[in-house]
C-alpha cells in the first residue's frame, strides 16, 4: 500500500532519523537489550526473566495473547516503567527516565485539549525547536499522516481513528529512532486500523525502528518482519516472521496462530 | 486569542491592584476614635468643614476605645479621639501620646422596657436606679469590651457596691460588642443597658425601648484628643495632625461641634480651654 | 415579616436609583476581591500542581495544612495580617495598614490556602490521566504543571470560583485591615456589619439582598463562559 486513506503519496522519502537540526548527527540508541527483565506487583510476577535484543531495521512485533505482558514490556523498555529485576540497556548504558530519541504511542490516544497542530507541536517545543523549523517539521508530519485537512481541528473532537493518527504524527514528529506502540488499532474499525497501518509503513520506511504489540494475528502477518511472541510474561519465541508464522517453535505459538490460545 | 484574553485579564489585575497602593499618594491623617463616635454621625458632620478649610482629608477607624488605644500605642494612627480620661492619662503617661485636649462631652443615658419593671425612672441617681435593677433580676446587657461606655458602666457598679461579673450570664449580659450590636440584643431581650446619647438617638431598632433615666453628673462624658507621640513614631504627619486639633479647640471647630444635632438635639458639648 | 419586605424595597430603590455610595462601594468590593482571587489564583494553582506533582519531603504535611488553612477564620487572618502590617509590625515601615492593599493582601491570605487545595485535586485526577504521555513526550514536572493547568482550565474554575465566594463574603478580615473608613476601605461586608450595628437593620438586609446579587451575577457570567469554550470542543 503508498496510499493513505485520502488518496496521498506516503512513500515519500523523508529525512532520516537523527539529523534534524542539520549538522548535529545524534548518536544511535540501538540495540536495546533487555537482560534478565522481571516485573513483580506485589507478590505476582508478572514478567519473568526476559531476555531480547531490539536491534535497529525490523518492523518488529510483540505478539501474544491478552495478559500475556506486551503493554508491560513496552513500557519498560520506553523507561515508563522500572524493572524489579535486571536491565533494559540502550547500547550497554541503562537510563534513567524516558531516554530521548525514542517515544511511544499508546492504546488510548491521549489528545492534549487543543488543536492537531498544537498536540504534535508540543513535543517539538519541549525539545527547544524554533518557530520555523517547527512549521516544516509539524507540515510534513501532516502529509505523510493524511491529517492535513484536519490540521487545525480541535484534537478531542476527532474520531478515535483520526485522534491515533495524531497521536503517531505527534510521536514521530520528534523523529525518534524508536517508536513503539501499543496495540495502536485495537478499538478501530477496519478503515481506521488500515489508515493506521499505512502511516506505520511510511514511518518505518522513513527509517524508524518500531516495536509494536498486537494481539491481532492478521495485522501482525501484514505488517511484521520479525515477532516477539510473549504468553504469560515469559518471552517464548523470537524469530523473524516468516519462520514464525510458518514453523512456530513452541506449542503455545502454534495454538495462538490456530487461534486457539486466548491467554 | 484565548493568549490576549489572559494577557488583558493580568493586565486589568495588576492596574487595579497598582491602583489600590496610590491610595496612599492623597492627603490625608488617620484618627482612631470609638464606634460609639462614628455612629452618632458626629463625624460625617465635622470632618468636610475641616477638610474644606485646609485640604486636609481625615479617615476615620472606629474601633473600640481598648483598640483605639492599641492602635495608638503602636503608631497606627496620627491622632487619638476617646473618651476614656483614665485610660487617657496613661497613654499619656507611658509616652504614647502627647498634647492631650479636652474637646467635647456628651453623656450616657440609661435605657430599659418601655413598662420599666425594675422602677429605675424612679430612682433619684444612676446609682439607685443600677441597684434597683440588679434587685429585681431584670436583665442588664453590658458592652463587655473595655469600651468608655464599658468602663463608666463599671464605675457605677462599683459605687453602688454591687459585683456584677459575679453575676455574668444570669441577669448581666456581658454581650462584648458594640454600642450598637449591644443595643440590639438589649431591644431583643428586653433588657437594659446603659448608652451614650448620641448613639442611642440615631439607633434605628429602639424596639420597645426608652430611656429610663438620664442627667446625672456621672453619666458625663468628656472626650479627649491626643497627638501620637511623633518623637516615639517618627512617621506621624505631625503637622496636619496639630492642625487638626488645632481646629477641633478653636472656635470654629467648637462651634460645628456644638451645631451637631440629632433629632433637633444637641448631644456633644464643647469644653476646650 | 415587615423587615424583610423593608429589605427588599431597599434593594430595589438602591439598584434602581443607581445609589452613588452603594455603586462606590461595590466597586471597591469588587476590586478589592477579585484583585485577591488573582492573586490567590496565581500562586495557588501552581502550588496545587506542585503538591499534586512533585515529590519532595514534608509534601504530605504542607497537604494536610493547606486543606486546614481552608477553613481559616477571616478575623485571625486579618488580626494576623494587622500585626504584619502594623507600624510595629515588621512591614510597617510600607504603611499599607487601612488601605485597599492590606484588604488586598488579607484576603489574598485568606484565599489562596482554598484554591491550592481545591485545584491539587483537579491536578491529582488529571495526573492520573496525563501521567504517561506526557512522560513519554519529555515532558518535565514543572513543564507537566503548566500543560496540566491549561487542559484543566475548565475544571480550575471552581476552585477560583470558591475562592471569590470567600473573599466577597468574608468581613472579619478586611475589617480590621482595612479600617472601614467611609470612601476609602468600606466594602459591602464591612456596611452591612456597619449598618446593622447602627440598627438600620432593613437597609443592611437589602445591602446584602444586592450582595447575593453580585455573587449571582459574577458566577452566572463565569459559568456562561465557561459553557461557551466547553462547547466550541476545545
Amino acid at each position: 500500500m503508498s496510499t493513505s486513506s485520502s488518496g496521498q503519496n506516503i512513500l515519500k522519502p523523508v529525512p532520516a532519523p537523527g539529523d534534524f537540526r542539520g549538522p548535529r548527527v545524534v548518536p544511535g540508541i540501538l540495540p536495546l537489550e533487555v537482560r534478565r527483565v522481571s516485573l513483580d506487583l506485589g507478590s505476582r510476577r508478572l514478567l519473568d526473566d526476559l531476555n531480547f535484543t531490539v536491534k535497529s531495521g525490523p518492523f518488529t512485533i510483540i505478539l501474544g495473547p491478552n495478559g500475556a505482558g506486551k503493554s508491560l514490556t513496552l513500557r519498560l523498555c520506553h523507561g515508563l516503567l522500572k524493572p524489579t529485576a535486571g536491565e533494559v540497556l540502550w547500547r550497554g548504558i541503562a537510563a534513567r527516565e524516558v531516554p530521548k530519541n525514542q517515544t511511544m504511542v499508546f492504546q488510548r490516544p491521549m489528545m492534549l485539549r487543543r488543536s492537531v497542530i498544537g498536540n504534535i507541536e508540543y513535543g517539538l517545543r519541549l525539545q527547544g525547536m524554533g518557530r520555523r523549523q517547527r512549521r516544516e517539521r509539524i507540515a510534513e508530519v501532516l502529509k505523510l499522516a493524511g491529517l492535513e485537512s484536519l490540521a487545525n481541528r480541535a484534537a478531542r473532537s476527532l474520531s478515535f481513528g483520526e485522534q491515533q493518527r495524531v497521536a503517531i504524527a505527534r510521536a514521530w514528529a520528534l523523529r525518534p529512532q524508536v517508536l513503539f506502540l501499543d496495540e495502536p488499532a485495537a478499538n478501530l474499525d477496519p478503515s481506521a486500523t488500515r489508515a493506521i497501518e499505512g502511516v506505520l509503513r511510511a514511518v518505518h520506511s522513513s527509517g524508524t525502528k518500531i516495536v509494536m504489540s498486537t494481539h491481532d494475528l492478521p495485522q501482525a502477518k501484514r505488517l511484521a518482519d520479525e515477532v516477539i511472541f510473549l504468553h504469560r510474561g515469559r518471552l517464548l519465541e523470537q524469530t523473524s516472521a516468516d519462520a514464525f508464522f510458518d514453523s512456530p517453535a513452541t506449542s503455545e505459538a502454534r495454538a495462538f496462530i490456530e487461534g486457539e490460545l486466548l491467554w | 486569542m484565548v493568549r490576549n484574553y489572559i494577557l488583558s485579564a493580568a493586565l486589568a489585575t495588576v492596574i487595579m491592584i497598582a491602583g489600590s497602593f496610590s491610595a496612599a499618594a492623597e492627603r490625608f491623617i488617620l484618627i482612631a476614635s470609638t464606634t460609639s463616635t462614628q455612629n452618632s454621625g458626629l463625624f460625617d458632620h465635622l470632618l468636610p468643614k475641616f477638610t474644606a478649610k485646609t485640604g486636609i482629608e481625615v479617615r476615620v477607624i472606629a474601633v473600640g476605645t481598648g483598640q483605639a488605644l492599641k492602635m495608638g500605642s503602636r503608631g497606627d494612627a496620627d491622632v487619638l479621639l476617646v473618651h476614656d480620661a483614665v485610660s487617657e492619662m496613661m497613654f499619656v503617661k507611658n509616652g504614647f501620646g502627647v498634647d492631650r485636649r479636652d474637646v467635647m462631652y456628651n453623656d450616657f443615658v440609661v435605657v430599659g422596657p418601655s413598662n420599666d419593671p425594675a422602677g429605675a425612672t424612679e430612682a433619684w441617681d444612676v446609682a439607685k436606679a443600677f441597684r434597683n435593677i440588679a434587685k429585681s433580676g431584670a436583665a442588664f446587657v453590658s458592652r463587655g469590651d473595655n469600651s468608655g461606655t464599658h468602663k463608666a458602666e463599671q464605675r457605677i457598679w462599683i459605687d453602688v457596691g454591687i459585683d456584677a461579673a459575679q453575676y455574668s450570664g444570669d441577669w448581666y449580659r456581658e454581650a462584648g460588642a458594640g454600642m450598637g450590636a449591644t443595643l440590639n440584643t438589649t431591644s431583643v431581650m428586653g433588657a437594659y443597658t446603659i448608652a451614650d446619647r448620641a448613639t442611642w438617638l440615631s439607633f434605628g431598632n429602639k424596639g420597645g425601648l426608652r430611656i429610663v433615666h438620664e442627667g446625672d453628673k456621672q453619666l458625663f462624658n468628656p472626650y479627649g484628643v491626643i497627638l501620637i507621640n511623633p518623637k516615639r513614631f517618627p512617621h506621624v504627619k505631625e503637622a496636619d495632625a496639630r492642625a487638626f486639633m488645632d481646629w477641633l479647640t478653636s472656635k470654629e471647630g467648637q462651634g460645628a461641634i456644638a451645631d451637631f444635632r440629632i433629632d433637633g438635639r444637641q448631644v456633644f458639648f464643647p469644653n476646650a480651654n | 415579616m415587615g423587615e424583610v419586605e423593608n429589605a427588599l424595597i431597599t434593594a430595589a430603590r438602591l439598584i434602581l436609583t443607581l445609589d452613588e455610595d452603594l455603586a462606590e462601594i461595590i466597586s471597591l468590593s469588587l476590586q478589592v476581591s477579585l484583585s485577591a482571587v488573582a492573586v490567590a489564583a496565581l500562586i495557588g494553582v501552581p502550588l496545587g500542581g506542585a503538591l499534586a506533582l512533585l515529590r519532595f519531603p514534608g509534601r504530605k504535611t504542607v497537604i494536610v495544612l493547606l486543606n486546614a488553612f481552608m477553613g481559616l477564620p477571616p478575623v485571625v487572618v486579618g488580626l494576623a495580617v494587622y500585626l504584619m502590617l502594623s507600624r510595629m509590625g515588621p512591614f510597617g515601615v510600607f504603611g499599607l495598614l487601612y488601605s485597599p492593599a492590606a484588604m488586598i493582601i488579607a484576603q489574598s491570605v485568606l484565599v489562596t490556602p482554598i484554591v491550592a487545595a481545591l485545584s491539587r485535586q483537579v491536578f491529582v485526577d488529571f495526573w492520573t490521566e496525563y501521567e504517561e504521555q506526557l512522560r513519554s513526550l519529555g515532558a518535565g514536572r514543572g513543564r507537566a504543571i503548566l500543560t496540566l493547568a491549561w487542559d484543566a482550565r475548565s475544571n480550575l474554575v471552581p476552585p477560583v470560583l470558591a475562592g471569590f465566594g470567600r473573599a466577597t463574603a468574608e468581613v472579619g478580615a478586611v475589617m480590621i485591615v482595612g479600617g472601614n473608613i467611609d470612601h476609602v476601605t468600606r466594602v459591602m461586608t464591612t456596611t452591612i456589619a456597619l449598618e446593622t450595628s447602627k440598627g438600620n437593620l432593613a437597609l443592611a438586609m437589602g445591602l446584602g439582598i444586592v450582595l447575593v446579587m453580585l455573587s449571582l451575577a459574577v458566577n452566572a457570567s463565569v459559568f456562561m463562559a465557561n459553557e461557551a469554550a466547553t462547547r466550541s470542543g476545545r
